[in-house]
């Protein structure tokens, strides 16, 4: 990895799930290895996106930037802190502020018994950054600040539309002035005209308040819309990053292929000879082949695939995948 | 639906939880009507010494067993404004060996309304005046004329009295009782669902301790325990606690799944996530999601708990003398002779009966109303 100013910087992270039988508590050695080694730096006011399929270990990769879940083993740095990886959860308090969320669903993220208004103005409070009388001023602005009418704040998240409980959502992250938010497929739940705008409306509040984020979707359109680099995860693993534009137009690994070939392109009659379809499922997380993790579906394995497991190299500047077709 | 305004529904649209809950639950006539009985009969024990014409431990000297009187509007004379009671007379039933009364017609007690009789207090606040009592007019009439409504007990008791002043430990027994076991059962339901691990597999075995116990042998072992020469009022709050000690662990059960439902909403990862302390997520976001099952919970407790003091005062285990409980009062009901003589005595029997149905509809049209499933069918 290059030695850039990186704000968050995300070092050979994983998590692994015992596995629990029916009748004992014990794992008895078997573990999801929901995430296996992932690493990653995320400079200051810049966007990563994260793609993968479902499963592939991208929610579980956020949730422990978050702190919401403890990593196996790793390190996983912001600024000049300490090893986050390592912290309880009252040392990781004075971190809180400075990592926030956007979640997927904008039902269930807000509480239906608070008014928006305390729904934002809650961390304000639990941070003390806003006297009782100032909390009202700093909310509204809040509200200005995504689209949203201040007059709005006593009503209840159930008045609201989805896009409209998306941009409280989006408030309620920003009223804390994090640096880094970690992005939780946000628009995934959205009306397709909806999701523009709240892309649009992240992009405007990176531009003005410098936030990084951690764009995690599996729609490739929408992170190539809104990244400036991009990382593609399989079963808990990065195989693939790099600029996005690079990334996009020529990807090196076979995975990264087959994912830009399963987009569906508006031209008709185009493309459709040399199109690469992947057979088989996404193998489980609880043992996963030996080797590269994808070669059971690759359509360039070769020998020693199966043994040997590659390592995310850096093949151009800035450009890193984990592919033995490289080495 | 379909019959109501655009003003209606946008009401409906905007109402908060509550709100639609009472919306709701307005339309449930019959829990409305136990909420209102159970409302009028807690104002009505709270203030039993206004109410009551005597005080409970008032003898009317060979006035025992007297049948429930009834108030008379009309004599020979006609109707009179003011409703009266007849004089008694007793005559001895030779074949039984007991007092047959017979009514006086030409003693006539007028009833009379804010008189003055036998002290009482409330809260420290005393005083000497009943709502309503009869006229008397010599010392001999005063010691043995009265108005009974409900009969006289064995010693010559106003039965009338005794039943609201045994309402009132009856009632609040369940009402004390059901604080105390939401207090225990939400503490300990919510931090089992919310911190899991070792903290819920602990409470969950407790819970199953105490309720694989046989209820009533275990109260009565307890109360048994009861040292006898404790005031009538610290007898009164061992036993609140010994019934919600036992009582509080199906509302924990029912929070502690719910919360465990509630633990994976992305509301509460978000109060995580700004810092929140358990104690705010729990307060703040936990506690106020779980209220409609509280309070459903609860009502539905309330007559379990009356149920229960009845039963181990009428076993002799509970409230004792000079205290009067419904189940108290009960005990001198146990005899065939009463049952078949002085069915009145077991008129606390209809009070608990009655009080019991009223916390259940209610607490049927609470869970119906806050139950946002079927708020969607109607």
């Amino acid at each position: 990895m290059p030695e850039s100013p990186a704000l968050l910087r995300v070092r050979d992270l994983r998590k692994h799930f015992p596995v629990r039988s029916w009748f004992s508590r014990r794992s008895q050695g078997r573990f999801v290895r929901a995430v296996d080694g992932v690493s990653f730096d995320i400079a200051a006011g810049e966007t990563l996106g994260l793609v993968g399929e479902s499963g592939c270990g991208k929610t579980t990769t956020g949730r422990m930037i978050l702190g919401l879940e403890t990593p196996t083993s790793g390190e996983l740095r912001l600024g000049d802190s300490p090893d986050l990886a390592r912290l309880s959860r009252r040392d990781w308090f004075p971190y809180r502020r400075r990592v926030q969320m956007i979640f997927q669903d904008p039902y269930s993220s807000l509480n239906p018994r608070m008014t928006v208004g305390a729904i934002v103005g809650e961390a304000l409070s639990v941070h003390r950054l806003a006297s009782r009388r100032d909390r009202r001023d700093r909310v509204a602005d809040l509200f200005r600040q995504v689209g949203l009418d201040p007059d709005t704040m006593d009503r209840f998240p159930h008045e609201f539309s989805g896009g409209q409980r998306q941009r409280v959502g989006i408030a309620r992250a920003l009223a804390v002035q994090p640096e880094v938010i970690v992005a939780d497929e946000p628009v995934s739940a959205l009306d397709v005209s909806i999701q523009a705008q709240i892309i649009n409306l992240l992009q405007d509040l990176q531009r003005q308040h410098g936030v990084s984020f951690l764009f995690i979707a599996h729609d490739l359109a929408v992170v190539g819309h809104i990244s400036r680099r991009v990382a593609v995860m399989y079963l808990g693993r990065i195989v693939e990053l790099g600029p996005r534009q690079d990334l996009f137009e020529s990807p090196r690994h076979p995975y990264t292929l087959a994912l830009m070939n399963a987009v569906p392109k508006p031209r008709p009659g185009g493309q459709k000879g040399n199109r690469i379809v992947l057979e088989g499922d996404i193998p489980s997380p609880i043992d996963p082949p030996p080797g590269c993790p994808f070669h059971p579906r690759c359509p360039k394995r070769f020998e020693g695939c199966d043994r040997i497991e590659p390592r995310l190299r850096e093949i151009a500047p800035d450009r890193f995948v984990s592919c033995r077709l490289y080495d | 639906m379909a019959q109501l305004s655009a003003k209606d529904q946008e009401r409906i649209m905007t109402a908060g939880q509550w709100n639609l809950v009472w919306l709701k639950f307005r339309k449930n006539r019959v829990a409305l009507v136990s909420g209102v009985v159970l409302i009028a009969s807690y104002i009505a024990v709270a203030f039993s010494g206004y109410i009551s014409p005597y005080d409970p431990d008032h003898r009317f000297l060979g006035r025992d067993f007297v049948p429930p009187q009834g108030i008379h509007f009309f004599d020979e004379d006609g109707f009179h404004f003011r409703p009266f009671v007849y004089g008694l007379t007793q005559t001895l039933d030779e074949s039984s060996g007991r007092r047959v009364y017979a009514q006086d017609k030409t003693k006539k007690y007028p009833i009379r309304f804010f008189v003055r009789g036998d002290e009482h207090d409330l809260f420290g606040v005393e005083s000497t005046l009943h709502v309503f009592g009869v006229e008397t007019k010599t010392e001999t009439e005063q010691r043995m004329a009265g108005i009974f409504l409900c009969g006289t007990d064995r010693q010559g008791r106003d039965m009338f009295t005794r039943l609201l002043y045994g309402g009132r430990v009856s009632m609040t027994v369940g009402l004390v009782g059901v604080i105390l076991s939401v207090v225990l059962g939400t503490i300990l339901g919510v931090t089992a669902g919310y911190f899991g691990g070792i903290v819920d597999h602990l409470t969950q075995r407790v819970i199953e301790i105490l309720r694989g116990f046989p209820r009533i042998p275990l109260w009565m072992s307890l109360s048994a325990a009861i040292p006898a020469d404790f005031s009538s009022k610290m007898t009164y709050f061992m036993i609140t606690i010994i019934m919600s000690i036992l009582s509080w662990t199906g509302l924990a059960r029912v929070l502690r799944g719910q919360v465990l439902s509630l633990r994976n909403e992305e509301y509460v990862d978000s109060a995580i996530l700004m810092g929140a302390s358990h104690w705010r997520v729990i307060f703040r976001h936990l506690i106020p999601a779980v209220s409609g099952h509280i309070i459903v919970v609860s009502t539905i407790a309330v007559p379990h708990m009356i149920l229960a003091e009845s039963s181990l005062s009428f076993l002799g285990l509970g409230i004792r003398p000079p205290m009067v409980s419904w189940g108290a009062l009960l005990q001198d009901g146990k005899s065939l002779v009463t049952l078949f003589y002085y069915s009145w005595l077991l008129s606390p029997a209809l009070f608990i009966i009655a009080v019991v149905f009223c916390f259940n509809f209610l607490g049927d049209g609470l869970r119906d109303a806050m139950d946002p499933y079927s708020a969607a069918r109607r």
